[in-house]
Formats: C-alpha cells, sequence, structure tokens
C-alpha cells in the first residue's frame, strides 16, 4: 500500500496511579491501549496525539494483518503516513483508545477488581477531561512532554480543545476539526433517542449483558442507524440513494425495499457485531457534558483564555450535526483573545462524515498547515 | 482576490498602524498584506478570505485567516475589537458597500480602505476609445472582473458623507505608485483612505 506506515502493533501501557474522575469517581488503575507510526526525535519535540470520536480507536493508521490489508486499515489511514497530511516522516504520531472504550484499554468489559467480574454498568461515566488527563500520563509514559500538535475530529476535536485549556504548557498547536464548543439540545436528544433504543433493548439487563451472555445488539443496531442519518447529508443520501428500491412495483410490506433501508441495516449491523453499547453509552455523555465554557460562567472566550497553542479549526459546509456556525463560535472566542487562529469551512457534500474523508481542499489545508509546525 | 508583495498601498497603510495593534484584514487573500504589517510593523493580524484558494495560501503562509463571507457583514467579531479594520482594493467587490463600512467601524477603532479609481484619467481614455479600462489597478477584464461596484474617489467621498464617516487621512496614489497631490480623482489610479467614527 502507497504511503502506509504498514504492519502496526498495539501497546498497552499500565497505570497504577489511581485516576479521579470528573465525577468524582475514581478508577484505581487502569490500562491504555495505543499505537505509534514514525520515530520519537531526541528531545521529543515531534510528537503528535491523535485523539478519536465516539467510535473510533487506538488503530488510526497501517494495517494489523499483512493478508487482510484493506479489512484491516487505520481509521484515518488516508490522513496519516508517509507524505500524507500529516506524514510520519516528520512527525511521531500517537493513537490511543480511550478509557471506557471497547478496543482494549479500560472500559465496561474489564474486570473490576472490587467484584472480580465485568465492570459493565457501573464503570463511571467519563468525560473528555478524564481522557485528557489519562493521555498526559501516556505522554509522560513515552517521554512526550509536550505534543507538538493534538489532533481530533468531532469528539475527538473536542479533546483537542480541552488539551489546550487543561493543559496549556503541553500543547503547541490544535486541530480542531468538525467539533462544537459543546452539544446543542438537539445534538443530546440524538444521543438520548440512542441511550434510549440501548437501555431499553431486553438484552440490555442494566448493563450487565455479559453475565448474561447476550448483548443488547438491536438496540445498539438502531442507535448507530440512527447516529449514521446524523453524519450523513440530506444531498449526499439523495444522491447516494435516492428513492430507489429493489423492487419498482412495491412489495407493500415492511420488508427492506428502499436502498437507504438497506445501507442503514447493514451499518447497523456491522456496527452492532463489534462495538459494545455501554461503550456507547459513555461516549455520548462524554459528548453531552462536554462544555469547557461552564466553569466559566459560559464564556468559552473565558474558558480559552489560558491556551497557549495555536489553532487550526476545520468544519464541512454540510455537517448539521456540528455545524460551521459551532466552529465559528471556537474561532470568535479565539480572536476575542487575540489568539492565533485559522479557521477553514470545506465544501463538502458529505454532513459530519467529512472528517474522515479524502478531500483535496480539506487534506492541502491540514497538510499547509503541519508543515508550518516546526518540530 | 489574492495580494501581490510590494503593492504600492501596503506602505501607505503600515505608516498608519503602530506595533503591537490589532489588524483584521478584509479580503486577506495569502495574507500577504498581514505577513508585511507583523514583520514591518509588528502588529497582531486576523484576516477573512473567502475563496478557498486564497485560505490555503494564508495557511501556507501561517497567517491567522478565517474562512467567511464579507457579504454576511462581521457576525461573530466583537464591537472595538480591533485597532484597524483593513479593506484593501476589496470594496469592489462587496455588494453590501454600506454594510461593511458600518461594520468595519463597529469591529474596529479606525478602518483602512483602498479601492481603485474608476476616474484616473488613463480608465477615462480606455472608456472614451469604447473600451473597459483594464490596468495595474484594474487588472481584470469586464467578463471576469470580480469588481461589482464602479466607483470614483469623488463617489467614494461623497458615500462617506452621506454616511456620516470621517475620513482622517487621504493618500492617492498613480498607476506606478507615486503620491498624487493634485486632481486626484483624475490623476489617482489607487486611493487608500484613513476612516473613523464622527461623535455623534
Amino acid at each position: 500500500m502507497k504511503n502506509s506506515v504498514g504492519l502496526v502493533a498495539a501497546q498497552r501501557a499500565h497505570f497504577d496511579t489511581p485516576l479521579e474522575l470528573r465525577s468524582g469517581a475514581v478508577l484505581p488503575a487502569y490500562d491504555l491501549v495505543y499505537e505509534t507510526y514514525g520515530t520519537l526525535n531526541a528531545d521529543a519535540s515531534n510528537a503528535i496525539l491523535i485523539c478519536h470520536a465516539l467510535s473510533g480507536h487506538h488503530h488510526v493508521a497501517g494495517y494489523t494483518d499483512e493478508n487482510n490489508k484493506a479489512k484491516t486499515l487505520g481509521w484515518w489511514d488516508n490522513m496519516i503516513g508517509p507524505g500524507k497530511p500529516i506524514d510520519t516522516n516528520r512527525f511521531f504520531v500517537v493513537g490511543v483508545n480511550n478509557l471506557g472504550g471497547c478496543h482494549g484499554s479500560t472500559g465496561p468489559k474489564s474486570i473490576n477488581p472490587a467484584t472480580g467480574k465485568p465492570w459493565g454498568a457501573d464503570f463511571p461515566v467519563v468525560a473528555a477531561v478524564d481522557w485528557v488527563h489519562a493521555q498526559a500520563r501516556l505522554a509522560d509514559r513515552l517521554g512526550i512532554k509536550q505534543w507538538a500538535v493534538v489532533v481530533g475530529g468531532s469528539l475527538g476535536g473536542m479533546q483537542a480543545l480541552r488539551w489546550s485549556i487543561t493543559y496549556p504548557e503541553r500543547i503547541r498547536h490544535a486541530l480542531v476539526i468538525a467539533a462544537a464548543p459543546n452539544l446543542t439540545a438537539e445534538n443530546i436528544a440524538f444521543n438520548d433517542v440512542a441511550r434510549q433504543a440501548i437501555i431499553t433493548d431486553p438484552d440490555f439487563h442494566g448493563g450487565h449483558y455479559y453475565e448474561h451472555g447476550v448483548h443488547p445488539w438491536r438496540g445498539l443496531r438502531l442507535a448507530r442507524m440512527l447516529g449514521h442519518i446524523t453524519y450523513l447529508s440530506d444531498d449526499q443520501m439523495a444522491e447516494k440513494f435516492g428513492r430507489r428500491r429493489s423492487s419498482e412495483a412495491g412489495s407493500f410490506s415492511f420488508d427492506v425495499e428502499f436502498e437507504i433501508e438497506s445501507y442503514l441495516h447493514y451499518q447497523g449491523d456491522k456496527f452492532a457485531g463489534f462495538f459494545d453499547a455501554n461503550t456507547y453509552l459513555l461516549m455520548t455523555r462524554a459528548l453531552d457534558y462536554f462544555d469547557p465554557a461552564r466553569t466559566a460562567d459560559g464564556d468559552l472566550a473565558a474558558a480559552l483564555r489560558v491556551a497557549r497553542s495555536r489553532f487550526l479549526v476545520v468544519s464541512f459546509t454540510t455537517d448539521w450535526r456540528f455545524s460551521p456556525a459551532r466552529s465559528r463560535e471556537i474561532v470568535h472566542a479565539l480572536v476575542h483573545n487575540g489568539q492565533s487562529v485559522a479557521y477553514a469551512e470545506i465544501d463538502s457534500a458529505h454532513g459530519h462524515d467529512a472528517f474522515l474523508m479524502e478531500d483535496e481542499q480539506y487534506f492541502a489545508i491540514v497538510r499547509a498547515y503541519m508543515e508550518g509546525v516546526p518540530t | 482576490m489574492t495580494h501581490t508583495l510590494g503593492r504600492a498601498d501596503f506602505d501607505v497603510i503600515a505608516a498608519w498602524v503602530q506595533p503591537g495593534e490589532k489588524v483584521l484584514d478584509l479580503g486577506c487573500g495569502d495574507g500577504a498584506l498581514l505577513q508585511w504589517l507583523a514583520e514591518t510593523r509588528g502588529i497582531r493580524g486576523w484576516g477573512v478570505e473567502i475563496d478557498p484558494a486564497g485560505v490555503l495560501a494564508a495557511i501556507k503562509n501561517g497567517v491567522n485567516v478565517i474562512q467567511g463571507d464579507l457579504e454576511g457583514g462581521l457576525a461573530g467579531f466583537e464591537d472595538g475589537a480591533f485597532d484597524h479594520v483593513v479593506l484593501s482594493r476589496t470594496l469592489q467587490t462587496v455588494r453590501h458597500t454600506q454594510k461593511i463600512l458600518e461594520e468595519m467601524l463597529r469591529v474596529g477603532r479606525e478602518a483602512v480602505v483602498s479601492f481603485p479609481n474608476f476616474a484616473y484619467w488613463k480608465n477615462r481614455q480606455a472608456v472614451l476609445n469604447g473600451r473597459m479600462p483594464v490596468s495595474e489597478d484594474l487588472p481584470y477584464e469586464w467578463f471576469d472582473t470580480p469588481n461589482m461596484r464602479f466607483f470614483t474617489i469623488a463617489d467614494f467621498e461623497n458615500l462617506c458623507e452621506r454616511m456620516n464617516l470621517r475620513i482622517t487621512e487621504r493618500r492617492v496614489l498613480d498607476d506606478k505608485g507615486r503620491q498624487v497631490e493634485d486632481e486626484a480623482n483624475f490623476l489617482g489610479s489607487l486611493a487608500v483612505y484613513r476612516l473613523g467614527r464622527n461623535p455623534a
């Protein structure tokens, strides 16, 4: 594969120092699973942290199976690699699975040392700031005092923003892509419906479904289907699926008939087959809670005033879940403070999902910005 | 609307800003003016640009560029946020002329506006010869010009008066970048203004 970081394998870091969470709960010990690409330079000044979104994980670039490259590609492989916009020839890139995740880091599927059984619903509700603290400890472990750049899209972008506020001296640049300073009521509403789909699934068992040998896949599938609708744009759906259906005459039943139905079912089934429902609950809740302006009387500029990093903020025109207007709030708060920020609004038909897709202008912007980051 | 380095109005504008000032450049293109002002005058700058190629070029230049449309005004920018708001060779491309001038003086203490003078004698001559002018300061053919407002020094000063804007300084340059003192509306190819609000 061209410009690929190649075959990669996850690493695991164990932490014994208890982590106090925003909720007040304490994680006595935890593991973080991560991958790295490129080489950390002698003064550790070329490190980049990639923060993942709701369904992401530590496997960001490269492939994990030599015989199955295409199917085991990292979720942002188009962005990261030798010669790519985030160039692993220059930078040392770290991808990490967040706490509460279901890809190897400590989460609801892990064993709760207090009970000897999986945490399940007892896993504490984690916030973006908790992830940032955990990521900071991983940085310590890797010998990284300061990230050259913290990068993220969607919920990942929110973590990048949080990094700039919580550890201003440990981050030189923040790339905040398809994000928002907090969720709107409409956005929280979508998350609530997704969670209700999971929680009301008869196989949910109050979040302790592992012990019953079942998984609330019906609820998780519905949650993902709903999510997918909101990540796409109306125009894109019209173009991709329109009103096309398997039978022009119509079956006059409720079986899958329109192509959009078939697509959503496929996506829902696929996702429910590997993702953990408790993790989905946790991730959506972290989104709901994210609001750095909360402790500054709702004043985003005041919350961002401590930041010392430079910012690149990127939004996509048809993203209605994290609309350009929300990104502009971040930009204007930074300008108000006299802080350095560049903002690009990418003309795209792909809705929120656009941040994961290759686009000439988008990639050129990220590449240009990254080339200006000294190491 | 990409700036080219060494533009005659850059030096005029540089003389009007002070080190440490916050400057907003509207239609900043590749950010050349902001870079120039940062290097020579030590200002802190931000730019607004709508054209994707301009935004990309500005990011390559390490400029604080914000992609956006001037026609919607300067929503999001706070009152009095900047010492100077610059509109360099861009006013003639903006449809909502009065709105943008008002907005500049809302978010900035002072506005700096430069524009090509359509009454420059060479432009008049071109029209007398039956052709729309193409020149150093009006580099486009009529069929591909981004310009949508065609006005002169006299027209602009008339508008300032109607809008009760105070002209604190004016520099007029010919097409070689030399300063013009007399008969500005006839001999001037480019006009640069420093504008403020009249006391209410």
